[in-house]
């Protein structure tokens, strides 16, 4: 106390000596001032002090939205199991439930529990930092606030689109920002602003060299854009996980990339690209370093699709990649264990580091989980929070309210048309078989005896499998279905609306289930035979009323780079079960 | 004289970061700066690897064609060098010269047309002062990646002098101390500028007080090196040893402070072979002050003053810290028995 009081009256000391100094200069000082203590007053209530119940971990947190997300640092949320105990700036301390991982980002989704008006943060737009921008920080370094006051640091951005190496390949840095703001353990999870106090990163790590576990000058923050790419399957309770390309690449000489070598099952070899071809840009940006591709890649979820701009023989092509996963499922269900190994111990003086303090000398209340929430964690392999997964299932499912109509329509369906470019077309979705008979195209036959599903018609990437999946999502729902989840949101090919996604699974068959973001609509879907293959892709262009029922009128169909063809259905004949028996 | 130590600019930078106040705000393109001067700094990848020994530096481009001035280290070790330019280029860098008393080598790449920091442009400052630096701190930034940015204040300009001996700086000269992390694995070479991007130093090497465990952020005015920066580059140059206070028309330059050692003394100690050689006398000099003093070969020095002597090293650098007129009162242990001999320092010839 004494020692505060005497350090107090030292700054007021300073302060006084230059008084005279301020009043006479610059009002902009003040101004500047007032904006900054503003913007500190303002997204602090949104800073989170991240405990384990009991007290054997600790960091920081922010809340960003009113219902009680947060996002957080994997590494803090690992070390503190299902459920933590969350302190705000208001003195409560709430209880939080884990929703959703990432181990190879570092990134943990949580939900406070209790209050549907959490103050919460703002997202900003991380790709708009400049070196030299202003940020703060805020958290809990050293676990210093026994209010749960964040500490408040403020510095300069140092660079953008940094890389940092994983640890094997998780708690990997991609695309990241690096600060000169100061970083310290317990700061972990905790937000960066910008200079308008939006929520452009989450710190997570700094540079640690040879003097102990402390700030250096060096602090790397997951950029924000990053995880806006992921939010929704974090939403969806899942252990996420980042993508690759398929194939590898070399640097040449004039800083070109070349495909050094390329798996002949990925996407990106269905799409064209080939050994020595040479990458232009990806996902947007130019390519002059194979760094620059991996620093890319990482801020991807596996399954997204993003441009890639090639040239060979002087020749650029654009083409769409589909990423598949970095890691492999076992992989994955690694670090969702019990436990990650914990970050290296410090290396400081310091007998003891603030992690360490145990419930009685933090002061934590030992309570019981009310029942209430309990129940609000569900365990499955492969996601982080079953719970959310279901959660976001009915949420998106709500889009197929406008044909609820069809429901109990299990038996035949007959749907009658034309192609845009005039051929004639009758599909039968029988209990027994499927059809398609053209007046210019091959037919198409499918049984359902149970033997494999076919690219039938010919050419259409199994178009009558689809319809036939489509039929079984619109009479029965998803009880019709192996397995179903909600697997986040992507734009839709990777260049249209943003897109929830619902995937389904019957037998060999999955199918990907596309509904609008913006307002639930059922937008398309896209049905595989097997794994490794193109995908029958199906969009719809227009709904109709067919008889008081609303269903797709206008489709068209994709196969690989191929379009199969556009069809306007003109009737479609249903019936139940029994009454086509 | 040794009580001047970092703990002593704690105060300092109190007092001149409420000084500075009435700056920080003020409207600066801060982003036009820092793009005006990342260009002119450049990565610098050579030998070194293992642990503690980084294989990267920083450097910052002087001239046009390809002048690059770099701290004097281990990296310029290998034979080649590469530079990486803030675009992307690699070129193969070859040591014009180096000046191990300024801590300080020149390196020239074959490019022309290139970015660079006009030294006639450089600047001075005083404590109070905001500054950036640039370099590449941690090797975070590799290709076209721009080297990283950081903000401070000059807390103190001074003398790396006082602190001879406990401290391995070949560098004695004046230097900025800085309030941020300037001086990090891979940071030496790199600039610390004016917040409108006016050249001040160079980031020296990092810096530890062993008796503190403290690091120092310190900086090499530009002032200190632009001669002989000029000399190297015009090819006029010819290294000085260290220690040597006269340049070659006889002027007498900045007194470099000397450093005593165990042979000023007439002692001789076994070969320093392994980490912690014990300081064993292997021979005392006929007539010097050792001799006279009564010091006898197998003597093992304990005590140099009231530190401990452990090793060959730490005897060299208790001797180092030693000043002319001292009273050096050395223990050493001789069969079971412990003798104390008294000595003062002599001045030694060449001062």
């Amino acid at each position: 106390m004494n020692r505060q009081f005497a350090l107090l009256s030292l700054l007021i000391g300073l302060v006084a000596n230059t008084s005279e100094n301020v009043s006479a200069t610059d009002s902009e000082v003040i101004t500047a001032q007032q904006i900054r203590t503003d913007i500190v007053k303002k997204v602090a209530p949104a800073v989170v002090a991240i405990f384990s119940p009991d007290g054997n971990g600790g960091g920081s947190g922010v809340l960003i939205s009113p219902d009680g997300y947060a996002l957080s640092n994997f590494h803090v949320t690992s070390a503190c199991g299902d459920f933590m105990k969350c302190g705000l700036n208001d003195g409560v301390l709430y209880d939080a439930v884990i929703v959703g991982i990432d181990p190879t980002g570092d990134v943990a989704l949580l939900k406070l529990l209790g209050r549907d008006d959490f103050p919460h943060a703002t997202l900003g737009d991380s790709d708009k930092l400049n070196v030299g921008d202003w940020t703060y920080a805020m958290g809990n370094p050293f676990l210093l606030a026994t209010d749960f006051e964040p500490t408040v640091t403020f510095g300069m951005v140092s660079g953008v689109h940094r890389y940092q190496y994983p640890a094997g390949t998780f708690l990997e840095y991609t695309d990241c920002i690096q600060v000169d703001t100061s970083i310290n353990p317990g700061n972990s999870g905790g937000p960066l602003f910008n200079a308008a106090g939006e929520l452009i990163g989450i710190n997570g790590r700094i540079a640690v060299e040879k003097r102990g576990r402390v700030n250096v000058g060096a602090g790397y923050s997951i950029s924000i854009n990053q995880i806006k790419h992921f939010m929704d399957q974090l939403r969806g309770g899942h252990i996420v996980d980042h993508a690759t390309l398929g194939a590898t690449v070399r640097s040449g000489t004039d800083r070109t990339v070349k495909v050094d070598s390329i798996l002949e099952t990925s996407d990106a070899y269905r799409r064209g690209l080939r050994e020595d071809d040479e990458i232009v840009s990806f996902a947007g940006r130019p390519i002059g370093s194979v760094n620059q591709i991996k620093n890319i890649l990482g801020i991807y979820p596996k399954g997204w699709s993003v441009p890639l701009v090639y040239r060979r023989n002087g020749r650029k092509q654009e083409i769409f990649v589909e990423l598949p996963a970095l890691h492999t499922k076992s992989e994955m269900a690694m670090p969702a264990g019990p436990k990650m190994p914990r970050p290296p111990a410090p290396r400081g003086r310091n007998p003891k580091s603030p992690e360490e303090k145990t419930p009685a000398e933090m002061g934590l209340p030992k309570e019981e989980l009310p029942d209430e929430y309990k129940k609000l964690f569900e365990k499955k392999a492969g996601y982080a929070n079953y719970y959310f997964n279901k959660l976001e299932q009915q949420r998106v499912l709500a889009g197929l309210t406008p044909y609820t109509s069809w429901q109990g329509q299990n038996g035949k369906w007959i749907l009658k048309g034309q192609t845009v470019d005039g051929d004639k077309v009758v599909i039968k979705l029988l209990p027994q078989a499927l059809s398609a008979q053209f007046s210019k195209r091959a037919p198409g036959l499918q049984t359902l005896d149970g033997s494999d599903f076919l690219d039938e018609p010919p050419g259409s990437g199994g178009m009558l499998a689809a319809l036939q999946q489509l039929k079984l999502l619109f009479s029965e729902g998803t009880a019709a279905f192996n397995d179903v989840t909600y697997q986040g949101s992507q734009p839709l090919d990777g260049r249209g609306d943003t897109v929830d996604v619902l995937v389904t699974k019957k037998s060999i068959l999955e199918c990907r289930w596309y509904f609008r973001a913006t307002d639930g609509a059922f937008v398309g879907f896209d049905s595989l035979l097997g794994s490794n293959v193109d995908a029958c892709k199906i969009r719809i262009l227009k709904f109709d009323d067919f008889q008081g029922r609303r269903f797709p009128s206008r489709v068209s169909v994709h196969y690989g780079d191929v379009e199969y063809g556009t069809f306007d259905f003109r009737s479609i004949e249903t019936a139940t079960s029994s009454e086509t028996r | 004289m040794n009580s001047f130590s970092i703990r002593s600019l704690v105060p300092m930078m109190l007092f001149s970061v409420a000084v500075i106040l009435p700056n920080t705000a003020r409207a600066q393109s801060t982003s036009e700066t820092i793009a005006n001067v990342s260009p002119k700094v450049v990565k610098i990848f050579g030998a070194g690897g293992s642990k503690n020994l980084y294989a990267y530096g920083s450097g910052f481009l002087v001239s046009s064609n390809g002048h690059i001035v770099t701290v004097w280290s281990h990296i310029l070790d290998s034979d080649t060098v590469s530079i990486v330019l803030h675009d992307g280029r690699r070129f193969e860098g070859k040591v014009l010269a180096a000046e191990p008393p300024l801590d300080m080598a020149v390196l020239k790449i074959e490019a022309e047309g290139l970015p660079f920091f006009d030294l006639t442009q450089a600047a001075g400052a005083g404590p109070g002062t905001r500054v950036l630096g640039f370099s590449n701190a941690f090797k975070v930034a590799t290709g076209d990646e721009p080297v990283s940015v950081i903000h401070g204040v000059i807390a103190a300009k001074t003398s790396l002098a006082a602190r001879r001996g406990a401290f391995e700086s070949p560098y004695n000269g004046p230097v900025y101390v800085v309030d941020a992390v300037t001086n990090n694995a891979g940071a030496a070479g790199g600039v610390l500028t004016t917040w409108d991007g006016r050249l001040l130093g160079m980031i020296g090497k990092e810096l530890r007080n062993t008796q503190t465990n403290t690091w120092l952020n310190y900086v090499m005015p530009i002032g200190e090196l632009r001669e002989t920066i000029e000399q190297i580059i015009s090819g006029r140059f010819n290294s000085k040893k260290p220690d040597d206070d006269e340049d070659e028309r006889g002027k007498s330059t900045r007194k470099r402070p000397l450093r005593y050692e165990a042979t000023d003394f007439g002692i001789v100690t076994i070969p320093n072979v392994v980490a912690r050689t014990p300081a064993y006398i292997d021979r005392v000099l006929p007539g010097s002050l050792a001799d006279t003093a009564g010091l006898q070969p197998n003597d093992l020095i304990l005590f140099v003053g009231e530190s401990l002597v452990q090793s060959c090293r730490t005897l060299k650098e208790e001797l180092g810290r030693l000043e002319s007129g001292d009273q050096l009162k050395i223990v050493v242990r001789r069969d079971d028995k412990l003798f104390t001999v008294g000595i003062t320092v002599p001045k030694k010839a060449v001062e």
